[in-house]
């Protein structure tokens, strides 16, 4: 089942072409890496994929219906967005920010509070002991979980998420795309932007790859990622370590 | 004594006592309680809103709209024609600036409202002072700066109605806006995310900055300008509330009609020859606050 599918979305900003006919299908609990060198218009294609910015041409599905078309409270209960981080949170205590999550759900404070999908998003990302804390004092990799389980407190079959371990430890990126794999077994379908290419590898079951506002590339992860390809988009060679699938070694 | 004049009113009775109390207490009391509750209600909008704990109802620069239409008539001697002139002209000053700020900053960001307000407010108060210079007798640049202090003395039911529609209005709005408020504590583009409209017609912004606008405009077209309420009491508020917007609306509304019931109540009881004025007192109590804010944050560094 197609739960987010884009054909040949474009937009252009300030006369330069930020996205250009970009493409991408989302299956039912599949996971989708987009990848690409720094201003390839990952996050620009990400917003519109979230139906947070219209694009100039090109058609948006989400759940078979043009994202543009959809009201925007149900869109929420459909799809659940997490940018790149950047502010720091308010000093609201981690459970009250997290049941912010069924705002689309029209549940509020306590009776949002105490919905089982806010339990269970705390409990799936670890966070239950953390529920009380003040979330300004969280560690970057506590930070991440807690966006993730805002996303999950919604509900919704489709989460994209905008770089969520670039601020993490290997140790605490490993978690976090394990907490992804895991929703996607539940059934939900995710896009999520990455950097690192081995964990990209290892844990997308397909791969789109972005350079210069268009898709170069897209398909299972070996299929993506050869050594052309690291050198001609991302400019560096690919020094194979023993039998590694993986790119392991990379030079400039 | 004071129930027994209010019973009186209530009877219809004309006692000195009910005289007192239906013309010069209770209004001034209602608009206290108006006053207060706009300035601590914006406050916290504003506060959340924009997600800076600095800023004020000023900001808008419609306090300056309603201040300048209100210095105006001192100058040109409307006030002769009408008691009610001056407050009336304050609320057309406000109003004015309300249109100007919502056509400034249109489909605008959070960036683009505070340039326009900064921008607004600014010329506003060049425009006063300019008035002030011009201004052709002492005696009414002295009337014209001790209203800009900020009173409710001499303060009718006219001037209850004059408030009234702006601050309903205002205050709907604004409340409206609660649980967009929370959403945005996790940024714009989560908020949106989350199914609310930020921008446009019946957007977020448009309701917390025409509500604002609106019921900020028509306290100061009455009361004169009144510093650090919208300031202070959302601020001391919020540990109170968990920090979350939308639970420090109510509180911090009620919070505010205590803090300036009490303040004007000091006014008219303590007697220091001339009586204090309203928005002097509020600066003297709040400012401090602020300095004992600055040393407990040196203090716990957070």
């Amino acid at each position: 089942m197609t739960l987010l599918q884009a054909n040949g979305v474009s937009l252009r900003r300030g006369g330069r072409a930020v996205v250009s006919g970009a493409s991408l299908t989302l299956e039912k609990g599949r996971v989708v890496g987009l990848i690409g060198p720094n201003g390839a218009g990952k996050s620009t294609f990400m917003r519109m994929l979230a139906g947070l910015q219209a694009p100039d041409c090109g058609q948006i599905d989400l759940l078979g219906r043009d994202i543009g078309q959809i009201p925007p409270g149900l869109r929420a209960r459909q799809l659940a967005f997490m940018p790149q981080d950047g502010e720091k949170p308010p000093p609201m205590p981690v459970r009250a920010l997290v049941a912010l999550g069924r705002l689309p759900h029209g549940q509020v404070n306590a009776q949002a509070a105490r919905h089982p999908a806010v339990a269970h998003a705390l409990a799936a990302t670890g966070l239950h002991d953390l529920c009380a804390r003040p979330a300004s004092h969280l560690s970057g990799g506590e930070r991440a979980r807690m966006n993730l389980a805002r996303a999950l407190a919604t509900d919704t079959p489709v989460i994209l998420a905008d770089e969520p371990i670039a601020a993490l430890d290997p140790a605490h990126a490993l978690s976090m795309m394990h907490l992804l794999r895991q929703q996607a077994g539940q059934g939900k379908g995710i896009v999520i932007v990455l950097h690192d290419l081995v964990l990209a590898t290892r844990f997308c079951d397909d791969l789109v790859l972005m350079d210069g506002g268009s898709v170069i590339r897209h398909g299972p992860p070996v299929q993506v990622l050869d050594d052309d390809i690291m050198r001609t988009v991302y400019g560096v060679t690919v020094r194979r370590v023993g039998d590694a699938i993986v790119p392991w070694a990379l030079c400039r | 004594m004071v129930w027994q004049a209010l019973a009186d009113i209530l009877a219809g009775r004309h006692g000195a006592g009910a005289i007192i109390v239906e013309q010069l207490r209770l209004p001034r009391a209602l608009l206290a309680i108006m006053v207060g509750g706009t300035l601590g209600l914006s406050g916290a909008v504003l506060q959340g809103y924009l997600r800076n704990p600095l800023a004020d109802p000023g900001i808008l620069g419609v306090s300056g709209g309603a201040a300048l239409g209100a210095v105006s008539v001192f100058y040109t001697g409307l006030m002769q024609v009408s008691i009610m002139a001056l407050p009336l002209g304050g609320l057309a000053g406000a109003l004015c600036a309300v249109v100007v700020l919502m056509g400034l900053v249109g489909r605008g960001g959070t960036l683009v409202l505070l340039l326009a307000g900064a921008a607004l407010s600014s010329f506003a108060a060049a425009l006063t002072a300019l008035v002030l210079n011009l201004v052709p007798s002492p005696y009414a640049s002295f009337e014209i700066m001790h209203w800009l202090m900020g009173s409710l003395t001499d303060r009718t039911f006219t001037h209850v109605w004059i408030c009234l529609p702006g601050v309903v209005c205002g205050t709907l709005l604004m409340l409206s806006a609660g649980r967009a408020l929370d959403a945005l504590t996790l940024g714009e583009d989560v908020a949106e995310s989350l199914g609310f409209r930020l921008h446009g017609v019946w957007g977020v912004q448009t309701r917390v900055v025409l509500g604002a606008a609106l019921s900020v405009g028509s306290c100061v077209a009455v009361s004169g300008a009144i510093g650090f309420v919208g300031l202070v009491v959302p601020h001391l508020l919020r540990p109170l509330t968990g920090y979350q917007p939308s639970r420090l609306l109510v509180p911090s509304a009620l919070g505010g009609s205590l803090l300036l019931l009490g303040a004007d109540m000091v006014v008219r009881v303590v007697s220091v020859g001339t009586e204090l004025q309203l928005g002097v007192l509020t600066a003297l109590v709040g400012a401090p606050v602020f300095f004992a804010r600055v040393i407990m944050l040196k203090r716990t560094g957070s």
